[in-house]
């Protein structure tokens, strides 16, 4: 087991004629189950033509009846890529995974409500990671998303992060002292995205094969101190947590569009407090999560 | 992007929020014409940063001749100006705005900004004005009235007057005050704003709403759609080291430490500084290089991060996942030579191709210091610069 995603998977990706779907695409198709996995691209302009021996479907919803994907994974450029979104979430898909940095934030707001009053009318709900992430992995069956696949190793930890190299550096971690990975997720840079830490967390929990978690974060935003409160009544597994940011001034946009300390709560120290509160394992060296993870085992 | 309040003001104008006359200038001849065309015999003469606070800083000072118009115009253009946003230096005033006096009966709260926990525009107003609403929000926060805008509705008349009525609004100005909220919301949404603040907004006598000061902040993934907002850019107002990374696409940020760090991927990034400053030192910027950093790219950071007289040494930390650490490392001691580099550097590389990596680099004959964790390579450049 793992979370989201496993070998069985089927993928539609969005954006695979474009330069960087072309050169992640490869690299999805040689890990693991790849080759069975990634089944569908999609543009219109292009449909009936096929890349990496990949079928191009004029539409999302095409390319789901047509082969029977459930997943779909996003590269379109920020101005078009909250409608391609949108079209994944029409088309009923389960999990749709934007990979896109630089959406306009008014897009995404709009986005969101829209999935939101579909659900709420009734509609099928359509979980979406990102924008602005790494993507997701389960080791040894699918990488959906840009990391680097062979850091990875297949076992029973989970890592969920904001960042993309900080989530290669926790697995780095812990591939080199013998801890595999169930599953790790990137969630993305972005203020207004989908999954966020509790939903992530939530599923680790619920996930027979995940033994622990490594949850990182970082300055901006209530989502960390949101799964902390969460996890302090509900999480029955140990948690090892990091915040980037303790250095970061306040008001100062870090790289990421959402990593920007507003107010008092949102700051490095405030989410590292309120995860220790909450019984999470913190650490302000982010060298030691993995060894301090195995510790906990 | 920030924008001045001059601007910011044509921008709510333009939505159809009510501002006082007033024009922009940049010298104090003009300044002088300026209150002559207002006419009146109340002037405000402020002074043009982007920076808060600029009022207890002495930048902002009421004129009620000619005279005085000219004097204090005088004062202000040219000055560094220092409040409690522009760090101990201060920012040269370069522009100025004369605007006609206010009849300022109240002083009243209001912004727009992006809500990330409910996914909506909030909208936040307060009878408290005039004042550094953060202190408001922390010592009095019942007298902070908010309202979450689902932006596929639009802020609704019911909202809006909820709004006017919490913030104390005066009896006679509420109609004009609900007017006001929708076309603030509608201003915020339509300019890809992430922060739109009118601080004070006033009532006068005749009962007129009014915005005298508005702040500005605006989504900077939305600017290729915002030419007009693009054209109010003030690069005098930016550090330029920030805005010359920013052309070769890399994110910097300028801090006091005097350790310079290059790293991939901005949470990594911030780790990264977090390190150095667990290790015993204080980082001295933030620069992410990001996903494709040729050699181009690695020697504009060293440039860069070079400029800055603080800097005692350069940790480099990348995490080679797509991109690999021989292409890194070639950069790297590229970067090294063309820069002639004096100050130590310690270089960690992690991932894909590490040992071709490290061997790049060592075959470099450059004093590079190899480590092979975050806290090895913080723990070494920070001896290094002892």
């Amino acid at each position: 087991m793992s979370i989201f995603i496993n070998k069985n998977t089927r993928i539609i990706t969005q954006g695979i004629t474009g330069k960087t779907g072309q050169f992640h695409t490869e690299k999805c198709q040689e890990y693991a189950n790849g080759k069975e996995c990634f089944v569908a691209g999609v543009n219109p302009k292009k449909a009936g033509e096929s890349i990496f021996n990949i079928p191009i479907y004029a539409s999302v919803k095409e390319a789901a009846a047509e082969t029977g994907a459930t997943v779909s994974v996003i590269y379109v450029p920020p101005p078009g890529a909250a409608a391609a979104i949108w079209e994944a979430v029409e088309a009923d898909l389960d999990l749709a995974i934007c990979i896109t940095e630089g959406i306009p934030v008014r897009d995404m707001l709009i986005l969101r409500n829209k999935m939101k009053e579909k659900e709420a009318a009734g509609g099928k709900k359509t979980l979406l990671l990102g924008p602005n992430c790494p993507g997701l992995i389960t080791p040894d069956e699918v990488k959906i998303g840009i990391m680097p696949g062979h850091i990875h190793r297949k076992g029973r930890i989970g890592v969920v992060s904001r960042s993309g190299t900080l989530t290669y550096e926790a697995v780095g971690q812990l591939t080199e002292i013998g801890l595999g990975q169930s599953s790790a997720v990137g969630i993305g840079g972005d203020p207004i995205n989908g999954l966020k830490h509790i939903d992530v967390m939530k599923a680790f929990n619920d996930d027979p094969d995940t033994d622990a978690v490594i949850m990182i974060g970082e300055i901006g935003g209530p989502d960390e101190a949101e799964a902390a409160v969460w996890c302090k009544e509900n999480m029955k597994k140990p948690i090892v947590g990091f915040i980037a940011g303790v250095t970061a001034p306040a008001g100062k946009r870090m790289g990421h569009a959402g990593a920007l300390i507003s107010g008092g709560a949102d700051t490095a120290d405030a989410k590292l407090a309120i995860m220790e509160e909450c019984g999470f394992k913190v650490t302000r060296n982010p060298s030691e999560m993995a060894k301090l993870l195995k510790a906990l085992l | 992007m920030k924008i001045h309040e001059y601007q910011g003001k044509q921008i709510l104008k333009k939505f159809g929020v009510t501002v006082p006359r007033g024009i922009h200038c940049t010298t104090v001849e003009d300044a002088v014409k300026a209150a002559e065309t207002l006419g009146g015999k109340v002037w405000v003469v402020k002074a043009q940063i982007h920076a808060g606070g600029r009022g207890k800083g002495g930048g902002v000072k009421v004129a009620t001749s000619l005279e005085k118009v000219r004097e204090y115009a005088g004062q202000i253009l040219g000055m560094q100006l220092i409040t409690h946003q522009t760090g101990p230096e201060g920012q040269k005033v370069r522009h100025l705005l004369i605007e006609e006096g206010a009849d300022i009966k109240h002083e009243y709260y209001v912004a727009a900004l992006t809500d990330r926990a409910t996914q909506s525009v909030a909208i936040m107003a307060s009878y408290e004005g005039g004042m550094d609403i953060e202190e408001v929000a922390h010592k009095t926060p019942e007298k902070i009235v908010k309202v979450f805008v689902n932006p596929l509705v639009g802020l609704t008349d019911e909202q809006a007057l909820t709004l006017a009525k919490g913030m104390g609004m005066n009896e006679a100005s509420i109609p004009q005050c609900v007017d006001t909220l929708k076309k603030l919301y509608t201003c915020y949404m339509e300019t890809d704003a992430s922060l739109a603040e009118i601080n004070p907004l006033i009532h006068e006598g005749d009962g007129t709403v009014k915005a005298l000061d508005a702040k500005f902040n605006f989504d900077s993934n939305a600017l290729y759609r915002q030419e007009e907002i693009v054209a109010m850019r003030d690069l005098d107002e930016e550090d330029p080291d920030e805005v010359e990374a920013s052309q070769f696409d890399l994110a910097y940020i300028s801090l006091d430490g005097n350790i310079g760090c290059l790293v991939n991927g901005a949470g990594l990034a911030m780790a990264t500084m977090d390190t150095i400053k667990l290790f015993g030192a204080e980082p001295a910027n933030f620069l992410d290089v990001g996903g494709g950093a040729t050699t181009e790219k690695v020697t504009e950071a060293f440039k860069i991060m070079l400029k800055n007289p603080k800097v005692k040494g350069i940790l480099v930390n990348i995490f080679g996942g797509i991109m690999k650490c021989d292409t890194i490392a070639e950069g790297v001691v590229a970067a090294a030579k063309l820069t002639h580099l004096s100050v130590p550097l310690v270089v960690r590389m992690k991932g894909t191709n590490e040992d071709l990596g490290k061997k790049i680099l060592k075959d470099s004959g450059l004093p590079i210091i190899s480590a092979d964790s975050m806290a090895e390579a913080a723990t070494k450049i920070v001896a290094a610069v002892k």
